[in-house]
């Protein structure tokens, strides 16, 4: 997974509450077995209206997206995580994020800046003229007009995100440990074995 | 003593492998279901990185998403061929990679296959006081069981495969109590409705759900799984029910549960598994049963609901902005206008399946309406998709399929269908279906689908008047035509 430490560029100024992550990518584009490919299809439905953010020249290639409250709720598919990461969003920022999009976004080298819904609106209207700097170190977003946000972050996700970890590799090494509970837990509970079919 | 712990609290316990200091825990998973759409990316993953499935025996895998529901042997009982290359590639990928990693597979021709989500507590494979996990969100169904059970995307799927444990962080809890009597005509997908409704689609985010109180007491299995199954729409992860006798009544001897001494040991502990009295939630959420009422959907989104009684909301009634602007968009999108009967409301597509309501009880309640009944004219297409290949065969046994067929309705192979449309079966741009599924999302049916989400008895109730319609006045009918 590659690195994320500062991203700054321009940011599409979406803002945008309740997207599901069927709007981020319809079912169609589910039927792919590969992980990359998917940008063309993301905010396919959006995009078909004129003069959205996403199509607009000056926000193109942008590393950035802001977005409205409960981003990412519905179905589980990462196919949006991945959409976003091939449109080559690094950072999305919102009020809130459903849980299962945040944990995929994550697992995808993508950051969640959960901010209050002022700063949201603050950013928006940065956003239509001027770059965002979202340093990850600092839990900062600041702007050049000296707008400067904190954010939290859970502190293995921030670990994992700086040094581009692999999780299931550092899962893996805790392999004893598992062997362990598998063990203690036979005595507790014989019956998990399912039967055989 | 120790502390009151919650039902969801005592399975979590009874999963942790490992506590870091930062209050993430390494959690054991027992049960890892697997389908076609989430898990080829997740298996190339494993073959680039060398590794392998640490716990076959405690996956299954079953195709579902993309599976025509049209037959699919020929008489010679070879395979007709799937139409589209990429559904055909994705459930190529599913049967090469669960031999290639010692997975057992429930093929697409099996009796067995179907809904992942019904297949999962009909084969046992689906035990309480386990973890369960798949890549779906409505894997929160198989909590009406009593699983903590939750949906996880592609990269966890891989790390399930590899470690049989994910990284999770605690959730918070949640209590709905819904207690009294529901009223005539009223059933679990009013119920889940109502809750959406209630709390919102965010309303449940970082919390892991139990539903408590005497309606949920009284409920069905089946019944439970169409709630558990909706949890995830009111933002919930999980959505837990305790075990109970229903429980032990519904699992016992199903193909995958314990036998013998091992069964017992199984009872013996699911007995444990309650919220201890004095047990503490984070949040409370309590509805009156009498106020519950046949629900349906009017916008894109599953917290749009009102009673089939009432009218499309006004925007301009929306207390915040966006809620305004959000409202209005969904009725542009839904063709709808402020202050139009619910009742009013033509539909030219119905649809019965679904992870939600596409098992026997369901599958019943439709029947017992559409007996002797035909669809309305104005009805372009009416499906009914059992949730696996065992309710169909059950509800053949029963004449349902009789009773469909007669009213108009096409009889169709257990898969996901029209509630996503991955496969053939979708509604056409600009068309309104009658939808027993569980999201109205812009576009989920097809491109340009208009959804409304019913009870099984409810789309039942449209496809005779070819409009939604209040199912209590067709119940009324029926009654009348028993007495006379």
């Amino acid at each position: 997974m590659e690195k994320l430490t500062v991203v700054e560029g321009r940011a599409y100024p979406f803002g945008m509450k309740n997207v599901d992550t069927d709007i981020v990518i319809p079912a169609h584009w589910l039927k792919t077995i590969s992980r990359t490919g998917l940008g063309k299809g993301a905010f396919e439905v959006l995009r078909k209206e004129p003069g959205n953010v996403f199509d607009a020249p000056e926000y193109a290639g942008s590393p950035i997206l802001i977005a409205g409250d409960n981003f990412g709720c519905g179905s589980s598919r990462e196919h949006a995580a991945w959409a976003l990461a091939d449109l080559g969003i690094k950072v999305v920022i919102a009020p809130s994020f459903s849980d299962i999009f945040s944990g995929n976004a994550f697992k995808n080298g993508i950051l969640t800046v959960v901010l209050p819904q002022e700063a949201i609106d603050r950013l928006m209207e940065v956003a239509r003229t001027d770059p965002i700097h979202v340093d990850l170190e600092q839990q900062t977003v600041t702007t050049r007009f000296q707008d400067r946000f904190a954010f939290e972050i859970d502190p293995f996700r921030k670990h994992c995100l700086l040094g581009g970890l692999d999780e299931i590799g550092l899962t893996l090494g805790q392999a004893d440990a598992i062997g362990q509970f598998e063990a203690k837990d036979a005595g507790v509970r014989p019956w998990l074995v399912p039967a055989v079919a | 003593m120790s502390k009151p712990r919650t039902l969801y609290e005592k399975i979590w316990d009874a999963h942790v492998v490992e506590r870091r200091p930062d209050g993430t825990c390494l959690i054991y998973i027992d049960r890892h279901l697997i389908h076609e759409v989430t898990s080829p990316q997740a298996f190339e993953g494993l073959r680039l990185a060398g590794r392998k499935v640490r716990r076959p025996d405690l996956t299954l895998a079953v195709p579902d998403h993309n599976l025509p529901t049209t037959p699919r042997r020929d008489a010679q009982g070879q395979r007709i061929p799937i139409a589209d290359p990429q559904s055909a590639q994705q459930l190529a990928a599913l049967e090469r990679n669960a031999p290639e990693f010692g997975v057992r597979l429930i093929g697409d021709a099996d009796l067995e296959q179907g809904i992942v989500h019904v297949v999962g507590p009909e084969q046992g494979f689906t035990l309480p006081g386990t973890t369960l996990v798949c890549g779906d969100s409505h894997t929160s169904s198989h909590g009406a069981l009593g699983a903590l059970a939750f949906g996880i995307g592609t990269s966890e799927v891989e790390h399930v495969l590899a470690t049989q444990t994910l990284l999770l962080k605690q959730s918070k809890t949640m209590e709905v109590v819904v207690e009294g009597e529901l009223g005539f005509g009223v059933t679990a997908k009013d119920v889940a409705l109502a809750i959406c409704g209630r709390i919102g689609t965010a309303g449940g985010t970082g919390y892991v759900m139990e539903y408590r109180g005497s309606v949920f007491r009284d409920m069905s299995i089946e019944g439970r799984l169409t709630v558990a199954n909706m949890s995830i729409e009111a933002g919930a992860r999980s959505g837990l029910f305790a075990p109970d006798d229903k429980t032990v009544a519904y699992l016992k001897g199903r193909p995958l549960t314990p036998k013998g001494a091992a069964w017992d040991a199984a009872v013996a502990y699911w007995k444990t598994l309650h919220s201890d009295e004095g047990a503490t939630f984070d949040k409370s959420i309590v509805i009156d049963a009498a106020d519950i009422v046949p629900n349906v959907t009017w916008g894109t989104s599953p917290e749009d609901v009102v009673p089939v009684t009432g009218v499309v909301p006004d925007p301009a009634s929306f207390a915040d902005a966006s809620k305004r602007a959000a409202a209005q968009k969904s009725l542009d999108y839904m063709g709808l206008t402020a202050g139009q009967r619910m009742e009013d409301v033509a539909v030219e597509h119905i649809f019965i399946g679904s992870c939600t309501n596409s098992r026997i009880e369901d599958l019943r309640a439709a029947a017992a309406l559409l007996k002797g009944k035909h669809v309305a004219s104005g009805i372009k297409q009416a499906l009914v998709v059992p949730g696996s290949g065992l309710v169909k065969q059950q509800a053949e046994a029963e004449g349902l399929d009789r009773i469909f067929l007669a009213a108009g309705f096409e009889w169709r192979e257990p898969g996901c269908s029209a509630c996503l449309g991955m496969n053939p079966d979708k509604v056409p741009a600009g068309e309104r279906c009658a939808s027993t599924s569980n999201r109205n999302f812009m576009g989920r049916q097809g491109p340009g689908s208009r959804t409304h989400l019913v009870s099984p008895a409810m789309a039942a109730a449209a496809a005779i008047t070819g409009h939604l319609t209040d199912v209590r006045e067709l119940l009324n009918e029926k009654r009348g035509e028993v007495v006379a």
